[in-house]
């Protein structure tokens, strides 16, 4: 397979910015999407727009076909047991904050302990840290080493009888860590917890079975996965998810209702309140459908050149620090350069046509811990190429000369 | 000189750059020569919130008219900041504060507008208004 061919799958890659060629490597913050996806989308709305679940007549039908076949898609793609056990978000952000607030408020009391680790995003803290304060409950964190890994031994002695659930990430969007989760779910589990896995970073990267990992909760964003902005999953094991009271209330997640009682709908149902985001779901069961075209395989090892390509050219410049060392990392970068300013160093990539990320990449936590104001992120798809990697190193060559 | 004079002065001088290149060079020597806000009121009181990078502003009044020093850990910000203290500093209150700064637009500065930017150029002009609305309260 051809990265050059796999290019032109996504229109958006061959534009320039600010008069040169675009050169994106922000696809920790979103990824563009193939011809494909944007077709559907247009398709969904001059083809067959109508609500779903509810009507007879043939265009909901075949609305409701498409939306329930992209579930039973991203069913397949995460190998979970059942397309009931996928439940549709607007996001990562949501799918956390449903867990927090429904499995949480009926499972987490006072003096109970939600564990999170030193690396989270600010969307698996702050739900934590509001469910923490509402029930007098203790949120507690995984520190980690220097070189951006989790210390599992603390880990280990973190987790008791107390601790009602574990939300980790999968992989840092500002480190790039990829951590042990098989070892943390196995190891919760020992202790009675529950997991929830923030698989935003990691959902484009690898393979997830969460079967095979034993995930309770496994969550993800359409958009970081080459799919629509504003949908999302909640994968939760079917126990669990029948076991938790609904989340938000009103059409499609009932089963009947009078003013003195309201009985709720099955799953997925039960947790889509409301008329959903039906050409979101659409357009990310297609996306999967092309990620699942070009295989994890190819995906895999062409990151993996990526990030060992930048990693080299990054290290070769002066000044250039990684922060993020770990052993096991994805083809996310995260670099300062002493004496500049990662905003000033970003400014001048831009006017490059080169879009990295600068700032805490909501992760204050990380910037506290290496007490730096934030950093440079390059963040790698496979549709990156190492001339974009040799841009990358011009424009860092040429900011520092006009920033001394 | 005016608001608007000091404003039509700066995008003549822009007018001569014919690369981006050109006017963040001149960006950058700008930010060189930012009236430096005294280290004491370097403090997170003066600290602008909203802004990626740190941005510290101050003001004080010198015979009826604003005065303003800044600083930031950024130096294209400083440059940004040092043009708005060009054109707002040495003004009265009142001019301040009806200052409509559109040579921000006009010297291709716009995107730094943008809230998605987050460096903090509408929070150093909010904050600029904001000390010109409390010292034309006390006068």
């Amino acid at each position: 397979m051809e990265v050059t061919q796999i290019r032109t799958d996504f229109p958006l890659l061959s534009r320039k910015v600010h008069g040169k060629p675009l050169v994106y490597l922000d696809n920790g913050a979103t990824t563009q999407k193939p011809q494909i996806v944007i077709d559907a989308i247009t398709d969904y709305y001059t083809e067959y727009n109508s609500n779903i679940h509810r009507g007879v007549h043939h265009l909901s039908q075949l609305a409701t076909e498409k939306y329930e076949g992209a579930r039973k898609t991203i069913q397949q793609f995460i190998g979970a047991q059942f397309s009931h056990e996928i439940i549709f978000s607007p996001g990562t952000t949501s799918s956390i904050n449903l867990v927090a607030s429904s499995w949480g408020r009926a499972n987490v009391s006072a003096d109970d302990e939600v564990l999170i680790s030193a690396m989270e995003h600010h969307s698996n803290i702050v739900p934590w840290q509001m469910l923490c304060e509402e029930k007098g409950a203790k949120l507690k964190v995984i520190p980690m080493n220097d070189n951006g890994e989790l210390i599992m031994e603390q880990f280990e002695s973190l987790l008791s009888s107390k601790t009602k659930i574990v939300a980790i990430n999968h992989i840092s969007n500002t480190l790039g860590t990829i951590n042990p989760i098989e070892e943390i779910i196995a190891m919760a589990h020992d202790k009675g917890s529950l997991v929830l896995i923030d698989g935003a970073q990691s959902i484009a990267h690898m393979p997830i079975d969460v079967v095979s990992l034993n995930a309770d909760f496994y969550v993800f964003s359409g958009h970081k996965l080459f799919g629509p902005t504003g949908v999302g999953i909640l994968y939760g094991k079917e126990a669990i998810l029948n076991e938790m009271p609904p989340y938000q209330g009103g059409g499609d997640m009932i089963k009947s209702v009078s003013f003195e009682k309201t009985t709720y709908n099955e799953l997925p149902h039960k947790f889509e309140a409301g008329t959903p985001n039906i050409v979101g779901g659409i357009g990310l069961g297609k996306a999967i459908e092309y990620i699942n075209e070009i295989g994890f395989d190819f995906i895999i090892e062409q990151e993996s050149q990526l990030k060992n390509a930048a990693t080299n050219m990054l290290e070769s410049i002066e000044g250039v620090k990684i922060i993020g060392q770990a052993q096991q990392k994805a083809s996310v970068i995260s670099f300062t350069i002493n004496g500049f300013h990662p905003l000033d160093v970003g400014t001048i990539l831009d006017q490059l046509g080169i879009s990295i990320r600068t700032g805490h990449h909501c992760t204050q936590p990380i910037m506290d811990f290496y007490n730096i104001p934030g950093t440079i992120r390059a963040s790698f798809a496979f549709y990156n190429t190492l001339e974009d990697i040799e841009k990358l190193r011009a424009g860092i060559l040429t900011a520092k000369t006009m920033l001394s | 000189m005016t608001i608007e004079d000091i404003e039509r002065e700066i995008v003549d001088e822009f007018d001569l750059f014919e690369s981006w290149l050109e006017k963040y060079e001149y960006l950058i020597e700008l930010g060189k020569d930012l009236p430096l806000i005294e280290s004491s009121e370097q403090t997170d009181e003066n600290l602008i919130a909203g802004c990626q990078s740190r941005v510290w502003l101050h003001a004080k009044l010198a015979e009826g008219l604003l005065v303003f020093t800044a600083n930031s850990d950024a130096i294209i910000t400083k440059g940004i900041i040092s043009l708005l203290i060009r054109v707002l500093s040495n003004q009265n209150a009142a001019d301040v504060l009806g200052a409509e700064l559109k040579f921000i637009n006009e010297i291709g500065l716009t995107e730094h507008l943008s809230p998605t930017r987050s460096n903090g150029l509408v929070s150093m002009v909010k904050q600029m208004k904001n000390y010109a609305y409390t010292f034309s309260n006390t006068k």
